[in-house]
């Protein structure tokens, strides 16, 4: 069952830390976000393999968009 | 004096200086990004120059539109406040091959400050004790086991070009350096350009207690007393005060001798911080300098009743210090508390958004310092710091008493803030009876 991961805060792409096809455990970050000079991962929430990175590096990203989907 | 001062920075540290800068009569000149055309710095000044986009690279880190605008607009003066190209050694020796002057210390001790590994080497050569560690940049994780060997675990890795926390890591034991070694390198390389690491001994439950020093270009140095900022998240203060509660006289005196002999040893010129690390004994090791004005810098304004941001403009212009040290008293206890848009029940996750409704307090004793106002975006490029909040009285219990009832009477809607934290770390005891060391957030103390 695919799984959107959303980011959980506004910010700006800063890292893409994943492509397609990697595995990943839960809490593993998948991409890097930076707010505030802050670097704030968006973490998988369970294990799986990542399908698609929906975002690109310097991209600015609200609260709740869809930043990749696992499998 | 200069005729025109232009701020290089933005919120509430270009309000503060444009402020300093009118008690002496200087025109005052702003630089803003996309994102702050109708922010309140801008509308503070006496002109104002876009320089750029929204992300601090294009805007307040962009070193030559800065410059352009200085030139564009006449300005013979750039005061950088803090963050930014405060501590860029690069920047102010810019500034003054432009034939500006550099509000600050001299680009060379700026340099020498930035390298952590050679202040570590000068301060100990100035007979400021260091924590045990490397005094070069450790090659490797043999390197860093060898020197963690000596000096004992735990230790922290730290990287050469840092501050701020960045691209550090605390070891417990030998299996576990590899990993840390490989991460906090990785870490520092990103942010800095430069992965190089140096190892110190890791200080369990220490206060964060630092000096304020000031110097002239006749060499003078005076201090100005210390601040304890024990009271961290990710290592960047929420709280200070001045005098440190329960600070042993024999720490003190030490503490600020040592700072007046390090800053003399670097020639060093305007106001800049020492900070150190007190361990449980009274016991105290120079930890870095930060080359600039700090952000905490009211709470020793507000305990000495001088203004240091004058002074510095004064000192940039070649004037001599205006106070011999035997002026410089700690007249009164003063607490500062850093309201920041993040929220403390999400690990202090940052919290962007518009400021929807703000209302603060005043009265005796009661200081603001801030950069919004109702209608202000905070947007996510920038450091989240709304505003400070600094409580002064005759006695540190005056003080604490007026603290939290101003904390109470602050009212800011639209954007999660570090407020309702505040106002628990001012109703603890621990708080109340001074007794706070750098770990106690993580440790889970002022939880809710």
């Amino acid at each position: 069952m695919p799984e959107e991961i959303k980011a959980h805060i506004t910010g700006v792409v800063f890292q893409i830390t994943t492509k397609p096809g990697d595995r990943v455990a839960a809490g593993d970050a998948v991409i890097v976000l930076e707010s505030m000079k802050m670097e704030i991962p968006v973490e998988a929430p369970r294990a799986g393999a990542v399908k698609e990175i929906k975002v690109q590096e310097g991209q600015t990203v609200q609260e709740g968009d869809v930043v990749a989907v696992l499998e | 004096m200069f005729g025109t001062v232009l701020v290089a920075n933005r919120g509430e540290i270009a309000r503060r200086v444009f402020r300093a800068c009118r008690a002496l009569g200087l025109r005052t000149l702003a630089v803003y990004s996309e994102a702050d055309r109708g922010a309140l710095h801008v509308r503070d000044a006496d002109a104002a120059v876009e320089i750029g986009g929204a992300p601090a690279r294009e805007s307040y880190l962009n070193a030559e539109r800065i410059l352009e605008a200085a030139r564009e607009a006449g300005a013979d003066a750039i005061h950088p406040g803090y963050g930014f190209l405060s501590e860029s050694w690069r920047f102010a020796e810019a500034v003054q091959r432009a034939g500006i002057v550099f509000i600050g210390p001299r680009p060379d001790a700026i340099r020498k400050m930035g390298d952590k590994i050679q202040a570590r080497r000068l301060m100990s050569a100035a007979g400021v004790s260091v924590l045990p560690g490397s005094f070069d940049a450790v090659a490797d994780v043999a390197g860093a086991e060898a020197i963690a060997r000596e000096v004992g675990y735990p230790i922290i890795l730290k990287a050469a070009a840092g501050g701020g926390g960045i691209g550090m890591a605390r070891v417990d034991k030998p299996g576990d350096l590899g990993a840390a070694f490989a991460a906090a390198n990785r870490r520092a390389q990103a942010a800095f350009g430069t992965g190089e690491l140096y190892v110190e001994r890791y200080l369990e439950r220490p206060r964060h207690v630092e000096v304020q020093v000031f110097g002239d270009d006749a060499g003078t140095v005076v201090h100005m007393h210390e601040r304890e900022c024990s009271i961290q998240r990710r290592h960047q203060k929420l709280v200070e005060e001045s005098p440190a509660p329960g600070l042993p006289a024999a720490t003190k005196t030490g503490l600020t001798a040592a700072a007046v002999a390090g800053a003399r040893a670097i020639g060093y010129t305007n106001a800049g911080t020492m900070e150190f690390l007190v361990d449980e004994s009274g016991g105290f090791y120079f930890l870095e300098m930060n080359a600039r004005l700090q952000v905490e810098h009211p709470v020793t304004e507000e305990v000495t009743g001088l203004d240091l941001v004058v002074a510095q403009l004064r000192a940039a212009a070649g004037e001599p210090l205006p106070w011999p040290q035997s002026e410089i008293v700690q007249r009164r206890a003063a607490i500062e508390c850093r309201v920041y848009a993040e929220d403390p029940s999400k690990g202090f996750l940052p919290s962007p958004g518009t400021v929807q409704r703000l209302e603060l307090p005043s009265g005796d004793g009661i200081r603001i310092e801030s950069g919004v106002e109702a209608g202000s975006t905070v947007s996510v490029h920038y450091d989240p710091l709304l505003l400070k909040l600094i409580a002064y009285g005759a006695t540190r219990a005056k003080a604490i008493e007026r603290l939290a009832d101003a904390l109470d009477r602050c009212t800011i809607e639209g954007v999660r803030t570090t407020l309702p934290f505040l106002r628990r770390v001012v109703a603890s005891a621990e708080f109340r009876q001074g007794r706070v060391h750098t770990q106690m957030l993580e440790q889970g103390a002022f939880n809710a």
